[in-house]
């Protein structure tokens, strides 16, 4: 039961179930649970011999009907044009860019492969020479089938994405995609019935993994299309069981360094602001060209945020934490159990070296700005608190310090409590000056006698 | 290079003959020839070869299957109201111009369907005391932020503001506890500097708010003014019945919680009219809840769309918390780049997360924020559509 209902919940996998999958007698039952399970948003699997990124696999329109899967790997471009420190530059960039929030480290994903040179044995010794310098599975990008196919062969392991087939080239690109056993993308910019048609034939002739591109236009050329299409694609595939625009979507925010006068910082912008966008509209791939940390950062951030499945709150244990090594007359600080909130709180006291005891209220996985209009830090919660985790006993004083914007409670929290109050600053990182100044023996018996 | 080919192949001819000659017969598997490419040299005397490829890839005369993408199936059965804010001179006030928020049939940006009724609006945010900002906000307003009604006039003929959101923190009891009396005559102040409408939000202190609202509303009598805010935890019985009768616009917030949302609406409808109702359900930046934020008001546009009446209001979204988060403004490893482009895009793409999800009216601070906004509500409201051409060579193209 237990199982059934993780499984419901899209939290396990069906072949989880053993059983299942050994016993004859229950082929039957294991084919049609499959195919209730099945995403209206089919999954496509990319790998590389260390590592597999996963696209689509969607189940929902909106996050709040359920909660998204699998966020949209990130791709950064390199082309056969490219020298060969070029290439290892950005390699070393996509595969460095990490950046802890939160606890868990937001990285980048794939590498796309474009032939700029159009000439197929350069294409290849590239792939060659960008597979064996990443971990990170390929994409390989050309309209041209030679190229696509010295590219493929140049790639005995592992399991890349063939970008793409067209109006033009479809016919070779799908004997290439069956002989070479890759997922293939069409690509029909702004016509929808020539891409539906494309991811027919495909189907038709036996390529069962696609990913569709509509055409990603940037700005007032086009963005209009570009929402539109990705917003009537999911919905057709998650409302109305619309087989063909069930296969994940590709977003290619790269195209504004085509479409976007300026400079390169523009043309960055621009593409980051697309990019974005089409996070919250339902992409389940983008392919990137700029190399900047400013870009990626907000966006594998707001990627984190809008993948973060909505029935669980990102929150911490409440309780208490000990920071350092405190003793009898060490602060007793509160906070709330935001996730964020206790990270960024307990990486700041920990950076200025504060020996202390950490309260962490309750606040339901809210932060403290939101928590005290929408009373979630109740001051009996925090007198609780107190009790439960006995801090009492370690510490001979009676002051707790509050957070700055939680300033409004502090005399409901001295009522519940009997502790003294003593507001603390509006940003944790100021807790070590604030810790400096405030926190002398002179102050403490001055607010103790208070 | 080409010498090594014709090597290779001269090697593979040569056994391919010496194969022939032990065996009569060779099948090559899983191999395509190029008939032009085969050059055998048979020995006379020799069998005749037979070559079968067991397996060549096959051809098959394929069709390209014609299929026609239909548009999406959708009945909106909800419409939300559609609210005016700010009065000129035909209505018996002094603005410019007023606006009118709201009237949707239809989820944000469904332009497949149709469009906007009224595109949203961009507001810049002006306090009445110099408060502490992210230095490259700052560096637009320094030499105007002692005075509220100079402040309010650079966003508007500088930065385009289409409304100022005048908040009177100063009133705060923590801060400087300004009387109303005084916080009043600052709303008369930007009234005569500016002539766009005006937004008026207290210090978010339940109590003060009540009497400094109430003064508030006094001076601005008849330019229908967007107050922010109502909540549960005022006496509003108390301020709500002021407002009766009064032309004022009032925002009501909650805190991401569309029951309280609900809740508090039907309080207000005792005594404000629908159309005078705006809601603020809260949003936060990337990296501090902004999924929160970005599911509560999407969650309540699809419920007003599908017909719960008490959430069809229009949304406003206070963007600048964007700025709550440490990595718009914190100076970071050079890596991260500068923070004057990264606050930016923060800020930016906290305002684009609320507009995909249907706000109708953005509380903003950075220029550049404020300007790309704008750009992308005017390409989806009045862009053309996307040209194959523009887009279909970039696998191939020479990037700077």
């Amino acid at each position: 039961m237990a199982f059934a209902v993780r499984l419901v919940n899209m939290e396990t996998k069906l072949e989880k179930c053993t059983p299942l999958l050994e016993e004859a007698k229950y082929k039957k039952n294991y084919e049609k649970l499959k195919e209730m399970l099945t995403p209206p948003v089919k999954e496509i699997e990319l790998r590389s011999d260390k590592k597999v990124v996963v696209l689509g696999g969607e189940y929902v329109l909106h996050r709040h009907e359920l909660t998204y899967i699998n966020p949209p790997p990130i791709a950064i471009d390199v082309d056969d044009t490219m020298s060969k420190e070029e290439i290892i530059k950005r390699i070393n960039f996509a595969e460095n860019f990490k950046y802890t929030y939160i606890g868990r480290e937001l990285t980048l994903d794939l590498i796309a492969v474009r032939s700029v040179s159009n000439d197929p044995e350069q294409f290849k010794k590239t792939v060659g020479f960008v597979a064996s310098n990443t971990s990170f599975p390929l994409i390989l990008c050309t309209l041209n089938p030679k190229v696509m196919e010295t590219g493929l062969s140049a790639l005995p392991d592992g399991k890349p994405l063939a970008y793409a087939a067209t109006k033009d080239n479809w016919s070779d690109m799908l004997d290439i995609a069956k002989k070479y056993e890759v997922p293939l993308a069409v690509f029909s910019p702004g016509d929808l019935n020539m891409l539906v048609s494309l991811a027919k034939t495909m189907l038709d002739n036996g390529v069962k993994e696609i990913a569709l591109d509509p055409g990603t236009f940037v700005g007032a050329s086009g963005l209009k299309s570009t929402i539109n299409a990705f917003t009537m694609l999911r919905w057709k595939a998650c409302n109305e069981d619309y087989e063909l625009a069930g296969y994940p979507l590709i977003g290619t925010p790269i195209t504004a360094w085509k479409m976007i006068d300026g400079d390169a910082q523009t043309k960055a912008w621009w593409e980051l602001i697309t990019a974005s966008m089409l996070i919250l509209r339902y992409t389940d791939l983008l392919i990137m060209h700029s190399l900047e940390g400013w870009s990626y950062l907000p966006l594998v951030m707001l990627r984190f945020n809008i993948y973060t499945d909505p029935r669980k709150p990102v929150a911490v244990e409440p309780g208490l934490r000990i920071i350092g090594n405190p003793n009898e007359m060490s602060p007793v600080m509160l906070t709330g159990n935001f996730a964020l909130t206790y990270y960024i709180v307990s990486g700041d006291i920990e950076a200025g070296k504060v020996d202390c005891y950490l309260l962490l209220a309750d606040t339901e996985g809210i932060a403290i700005e939101c928590a005290v209009p929408g009373r979630k830090l109740l001051p009996d919660n925090v007198a609780d608190l107190i009790k439960s985790t006995g801090i009492e006993k370690m510490v001979k004083h009676r002051i707790l310090i509050i957070p700055g914007k939680a300033a409004r409670l502090s005399g409901d929290i001295e009522d519940a409590t009997g502790w003294k109050v003593l507001v603390g600053p509006l940003d944790s990182k100021d807790i070590p000056n604030f810790i400096e100044e405030k926190w002398t023996p002179e102050k403490i018996k001055e607010l103790m006698e208070s | 290079m080409k010498n090594q080919r014709e090597n290779e192949e001269n090697i593979l001819g040569a056994k391919i003959s010496e194969l022939l000659k032990k065996f009569g017969e060779i099948i090559l598997e899983d191999v395509e020839i190029e008939v032009d490419e085969l050059e055998l040299i048979i020995q006379p005397g020799s069998t005749i070869p037979i070559i079968k490829a067991a397996k060549a890839v096959e051809v098959l005369k394929k069709e390209l299957a014609k299929e026609e993408f239909k548009k999406p199936i959708m009945e909106w059965t909800g419409k939300v109201v559609e609210v005016k804010i700010g009065a000129t001179k035909s209505d018996g006030g002094t603005r410019d111009r007023s606006f009118v928020i709201g009237g949707e049939t239809l989820p944000a940006f469904y332009m497949f369907e149709g469009l906007m009724p009224h595109p949203p609006v961009i507001a810049m945010d002006v306090f009445d005391m110099k408060i502490s900002l992210p230095k490259c906000i700052k560096m637009h307003f320094a030499d105007v932020m002692d005075d509220p009604a100079e402040w309010a006039k650079r966003c508007v003929e500088k930065y385009g503001a289409e409304m100022i959101n005048l908040h009177l923190v100063s009133t705060d009891p923590y801060i400087k506890d300004t009387p109303p009396s005084e916080a009043a005559r600052v709303v008369e102040e930007v009234l005569q500097a500016v002539k766009v409408p005006l937004c008026v939000g207290g210090s978010g202190d339940p109590v003060k708010d009540v009497k400094v609202f109430k003064k508030v509303v006094d001076v601005t009598e008849g330019e229908r003014i967007l107050l922010n805010s109502l909540n549960l935890d005022m006496k509003l019985e108390d301020i709500a019945e002021y407002l009766k009768n009064k032309d004022t616009v009032i925002i009501a917030f909650t805190p991401m919680d569309l029951d309280k949302a609900r809740e508090l609406n039907r309080k207000l409808y005792d005594y404000i009219s629908k159309d005078r109702i705006v809601m603020d359900t809260n949003i936060a930046g990337i990296g501090y809840g902004l999924e929160y934020g970005f599911t509560v008001m999407e969650r309540a546009r699809i419920a007003a769309l599908k017909g719960d009446t008490e959430l069809q209001h229009p949304i406003v979204a206070g963007v600048t918390n964007a700025w709550a988060a440490r990595e718009a403004w914190i100076k970071m490893d050079p890596f991260w780049g500068p923070r004057e482009i990264r606050g930016p895009a923060w800020e930016t793409i906290t305002g684009l997360t609320a507009l995909l999800a249907g706000a109708d009216y953005f509380m903003m601070m950075h220029p550049t924020s404020i300007k790309t906004m704008k750009e992308i509500i005017s390409a989806l409201l009045e862009g053309s559509e996307g040209k194959s051409e523009d887009v279909l060579d970039w696998v191939s193209a020479k990037l700077g």
